[in-house]
């Protein structure tokens, strides 16, 4: 096992620092009786980026919206930065599947939106929603509404929305799940530069193994539902050989075959 | 519409009725229609008049004021509904008896609660507006994306900010719509409040004329209403075309 190190969940050799995110025994059943999560415990140290994998339903969603504070959990808590998370805060931002940009504001506000909703006064917000539209590539375009952007610049919209919080854990749910495939591979030497310069916690949901394995530090395979931790693997892959040259490796081929022999068992 | 390869501007079927209405008019069949040209005569002749700027001022402002609540009210109360369950239930089947009930018949009552006089124009308006702007406001929330809620809670927004910054523009398709119809609907409202109280505005002067059969000033006074009535639809349509560039992708 030297090509992917297995750790196991609760003694997580990385979690000497205090971890950015630690999910702490939480189970989630919802009002209907389904039971989504199930005393689950996961740390995600700081300035990693942490992909959570795992089949169709498992509570991946469920989870990000419990660190995000948006429902609460039936039992166990979360801490952030070791303050335990009751509703949203301005320490997590959240980037949406579906972008959840609003039509009828332009780039420009959408990206403002959050600081807008702080309090924070127009000049000043808009300055700093400038640097992130820049960051994300879409200068230019500021003065355009949603519609008028194609589905991987909406997306753009949602990132910088959530990088201009300045919040210190990004918890994106499927963020280039709506996107064509060029557009996310884009996207995801993107967001490997990002969390090298951004020192922020990512918490990335995906269903795409080689997305994993490609940008994450650590992917924790959940199991169905009621969804656990099955096993925390750490891609063992040298991105400086460059993204195509990487795709080839041996060892990011093995980590995803690795990842699809566990993955699989549960599928059929 | 085309015809003959010639591109027809969008009033121009009711030139046809017009001019049909003119002959009809000119053939004396009924004292009940004059011929239109003598009406749009009667018409130039009694608009400039003291009683008729009197009673377009009471009615306007009992139409102002009427649909202004109806707003106020229906909006908020269509939000909440869409927004909460609970609300939901409590409200909708009156919401929907009332807007289907004869609200004519409550006038009467009306009168007897707020007096012989505007207040009960005005309620009566208001009453007549309301529960569609109230219906169409919910029906805005309740096809708002979850996920754009669940955003602005996820960004801090506080009760008023999702109310205000999301609710209420994700609904504004809707919501100018209801307005649309409902201001139509207090249209009838404000006259038929004033018919029944008949002492002031429009209506007293649709007393007045219908009692004298002065068929010439009654069309005239219809006249101008419709008038009013179709700019007042029109403005609210021209406005629901700009928002509808992102009705269909909220
Ligand atoms: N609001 C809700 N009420 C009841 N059950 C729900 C609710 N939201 C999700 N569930 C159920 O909880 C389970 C987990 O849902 P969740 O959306 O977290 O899965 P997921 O892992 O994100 O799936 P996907 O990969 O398809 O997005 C599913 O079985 C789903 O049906
Ligand atoms: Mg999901």
């Amino acid at each position: 096992m030297n090509l992917a190190e297995k750790i196991s969940p609760v003694n997580d050799t990385s979690a000497v620092e205090t971890p950015a995110v630690s999910v702490k025994g939480i189970s989630k059943v919802y009002p209907g009786g389904v039971q989504a999560l199930d005393n689950m415990t996961l740390d995600f140290p700081k300035g990693e980026l942490i992909s959570l994998l795992g089949p169709s339903g498992c509570g991946k969603t469920t989870l990000l919206k419990i660190i995000a504070g948006l429902i609460p959990a039936t039992s166990g808590e979360v801490l952030v930065n070791d303050k335990p998370v009751t509703r949203p805060g301005n320490d997590r931002a959240f980037v949406f599947q579906d972008f959840a940009l609003m039509p009828w504001a332009t780039v420009m506000r959408n990206t403002a939106f959050g600081l807008e909703l702080r309090g924070m006064d127009k000049s000043e917000r808009e300055a700093i929603a400038e640097k992130y539209i820049k960051d994300v590539g879409l200068s230019g375009f500021e003065h355009s509404y949603p519609h008028e952007l194609s589905g991987g610049m909406r997306q753009r919209v949602g990132l910088a929305r959530a990088l201009s919080m300045d919040a210190d854990v990004l918890l994106m749910d499927e963020p280039f799940s709506a996107v064509d495939e060029q557009t996310r591979r884009k996207f995801q030497e993107d967001l490997i530069r990002l969390v090298e310069v951004e020192k922020k916690t990512f918490i990335f949901v995906t269903h795409s193994i080689e997305e994993a394995v490609y940008v994450s530090d650590k992917i924790a395979l959940l199991l169905p539902r009621p969804s656990r931790v099955s096993e925390i693997i750490r891609p063992d892959i040298c991105r400086e050989l460059g993204p195509d040259a990487m795709r080839r490796d041996s060892a990011y081929l093995d980590t995803v075959e690795q990842i699809w022999s566990s993955l699989r068992s549960y599928v059929e | 519409m085309k015809l003959f390869g010639v591109h027809l501007p969008m009033m121009s079927s009711l030139l046809i009725w017009a001019v049909l209405w003119e002959i009809v008019g000119q053939l004396e069949l009924t004292m009940l229609l004059p011929p239109l040209s003598s009406i749009i005569d009667k018409m130039i002749d009694i608009v400039p008049t003291a009683s008729f700027m009197i009673a377009l001022g009471e009615t306007g402002r009992a139409f102002l004021v009427g649909t202004s609540a109806a707003i106020v009210i229906g909006v908020p109360v269509g939000i909440l509904m869409g927004q909460s369950v609970l609300i939901d239930r409590l409200l909708l089947p009156w919401v929907n008896m009332f807007l289907s009930a004869p609200l004519t018949a409550l006038v009467p009552v009306l009168m007897i609660l707020f007096g012989i006089g505007e207040q009960t124009v005005i309620i009566t308006t208001t009453l007549f507006a309301i529960w569609i702007i109230v219906l169409n406001a919910r029906a805005g929330v309740k096809q708002i994306s979850p996920s754009l809620v669940e955003m602005a809670n996820c960004f801090g927004a506080s009760w008023w900010q999702s109310f205000s910054k999301i609710y209420v523009w994700a609904a504004l398709p809707e919501i100018l719509a209801g307005v649309r119809i409902g201001f139509i609907r207090a249209v009838k409202g404000v006259i038929i409040g004033q018919l029944l109280v008949s002492i002031v505005g429009f209506g007293r002067l649709f007393e007045l004329y219908s009692a004298n059969f002065l068929m010439e000033h009654f069309w005239a006074l219809l006249l101008v209403l419709f008038f009013f009535a179709f700019l007042m639809a029109e403005g609210l349509a021209a406005l629901e075309r700009r928002v509808s560039y992102y009705a269909s992708n909220r």
